[in-house]
């Protein structure tokens, strides 16, 4: 999930608009931006979206940092239309959120000076070549978990944004177990390098899905709002359910020794991952958050006199057109 | 770009808060392959409409979804109001008769 602890707003809307509201909801109609929303709606929405639009835009790093070494020509040309997948997700997100009424800027700013975040997951190095395996695979797996029930949104642009970007998707993930499949089936020291991506790429990707529910205080009123569709738990169920077969196909082992089929459930039961060490990253304190941090805020003032050059041309040239009618 | 009848709403801050010099948003449009008309896809930020369209082609085409884009900035868009709803959709309401199934045609007739 790249939206984690989405605080969502009390409001003190008009107390008949708000039950006309939740019953368009509940009749499953979509609210599109010029209809009448709580305050709350909207800024919760605003949070998530950007939210989720910021990972889609930081997730580009920990990949990108495998474009220029990544082993074949090929694994490059698809490691980059990846990466370029993912920069093309922020936008489609940052354009949903725009509907509400805030500037892609304006989110980028908040981003930059830390006001709002991005998933936790980005915030763990990619060491070795089969990190861009696991990364494809749990970390796009976890991600399509939660955008998938998304695409069903009560807000109308966010949930085209979901169907856009659940339609790109699976080319991640396939692409990311293709690695790690290469990975396991070769030498025993590129197994080893995929078993030691999955080691550290699991419970990272089990907190992707944010807190327990019960320690998660903000799901109720989203989840009535249909912004979010399911529980973290739930999520987190499914997600091991599907994923575990599949480290056993490649002959891989889930670093947790607990790890039992439980038939009475229809589902695995599993070691939570270390809700301490989540929050610290959450807080900042993860092994890359100031690197990433680092390399956006780099990004974007190298970029300023690209944007302030193409603005102040396209304004010169909009002043000759006036002028020449 | 929030005018009353814009295609995004006026928030409360609308007013209040100061004009941000960046780059306009730009509404996209795509024909794709097989001879539908334009449809709306989505929206992006560029300086000019020449540049709207390199983007319009790296974000919204990447997979031949388009043969054709078209791009216009956003705050060119009129829209209908939400609060409209009542007047403009519900005459048409009562009018089945404009749809075919409202004729029931004898089976010999033969398709029609």
């Amino acid at each position: 999930m790249y939206a984690q602890m989405i605080k969502s707003e009390a409001t003190q809307d008009d107390p008949e608009k708000l039950a006309a509201f939740q019953a368009r909801i509940d009749a499953g109609e979509k609210i599109e931006p010029k209809d009448w929303m709580p305050v709350g709606y909207r800024k919760t929405l605003i949070r998530q979206i950007g939210q989720h639009a910021h990972s889609e835009i930081v997730g580009q790093l920990p990949e990108g940092n495998w474009i220029t070494r990544a082993p074949t020509l090929e694994r490059k040309a698809i490691l980059l239309a990846k990466v370029q997948d993912e920069a093309g997700h922020g936008l489609y997100l940052y354009c949903a959120a725009e509907t509400l009424g805030v500037s892609r800027d304006e989110m980028t700013e908040m981003l930059l000076d830390g006001r709002m975040k991005y998933s936790s997951i980005f915030n763990y190095p990619t060491l070795t070549w089969a990190d861009m395996g696991a990364v494809g695979w749990l970390v796009d797996g976890a991600a399509i978990m939660n955008q998938v029930p998304l695409q069903r949104t009560s807000f109308g642009p966010y949930s085209r944004a979901m169907i856009r970007v659940c339609k790109e998707e699976s080319f991640h993930q396939r692409q990311g177990y293709d690695i790690m499949m290469k990975m396991a089936q070769g030498t025993p020291e590129q197994k080893a390098m995929a078993q030691n991506a999955l080691n550290r790429f699991w419970y990272p990707s089990l907190m992707m899905f944010g807190p327990s529910d019960k320690d998660s205080v903000h799901s109720a009123q989203s989840m009535a709002w249909k912004i979010k569709m399911n529980t973290n738990d739930e999520l987190r169920q499914k997600f091991v359910d599907q994923t575990v077969p599949q480290a056993e196909y490649l002959g891989l082992t889930v670093p947790d020794d607990t790890l039992t089929w439980n038939e009475e459930k229809g589902g695995y039961d599993f070691a939570e991952p270390d809700w301490d060490e989540f929050f610290e990253v959450i807080q900042g304190n993860g092994p890359c958050n100031t690197e990433r941090l680092a390399a956006r805020n780099k990004a974007w003032d190298d970029g300023k006199w690209v944007r302030d050059g193409l603005l102040a041309h396209a304004e010169k040239r909009s002043i000759r057109k006036v002028a020449a009618e | 770009m929030s005018s009353p009848n814009s295609a995004y709403p006026d928030t409360p801050d609308t007013q209040t808060k100061p004009k941000r010099h960046e780059w306009p948003l730009w509404e996209v449009f795509i024909r794709g392959q097989h001879g539908m008309s334009h449809r709306h896809v989505g929206s992006l930020h560029a300086p000019d409409e020449e540049m709207a369209i390199k983007n319009a082609r790296d974000v919204y085409t990447r997979r031949n979804e388009g043969v054709s884009i078209w791009v216009v900035e956003a705050r060119h868009i009129a829209a209908s109001s939400p609060s409209e709803k009542g007047p403009l959709y519900e005459p048409s309401e009562s009018k089945v008769y404009r749809h075919p199934t409202f004729f029931d045609i004898p089976e010999e007739v033969g398709a029609m």
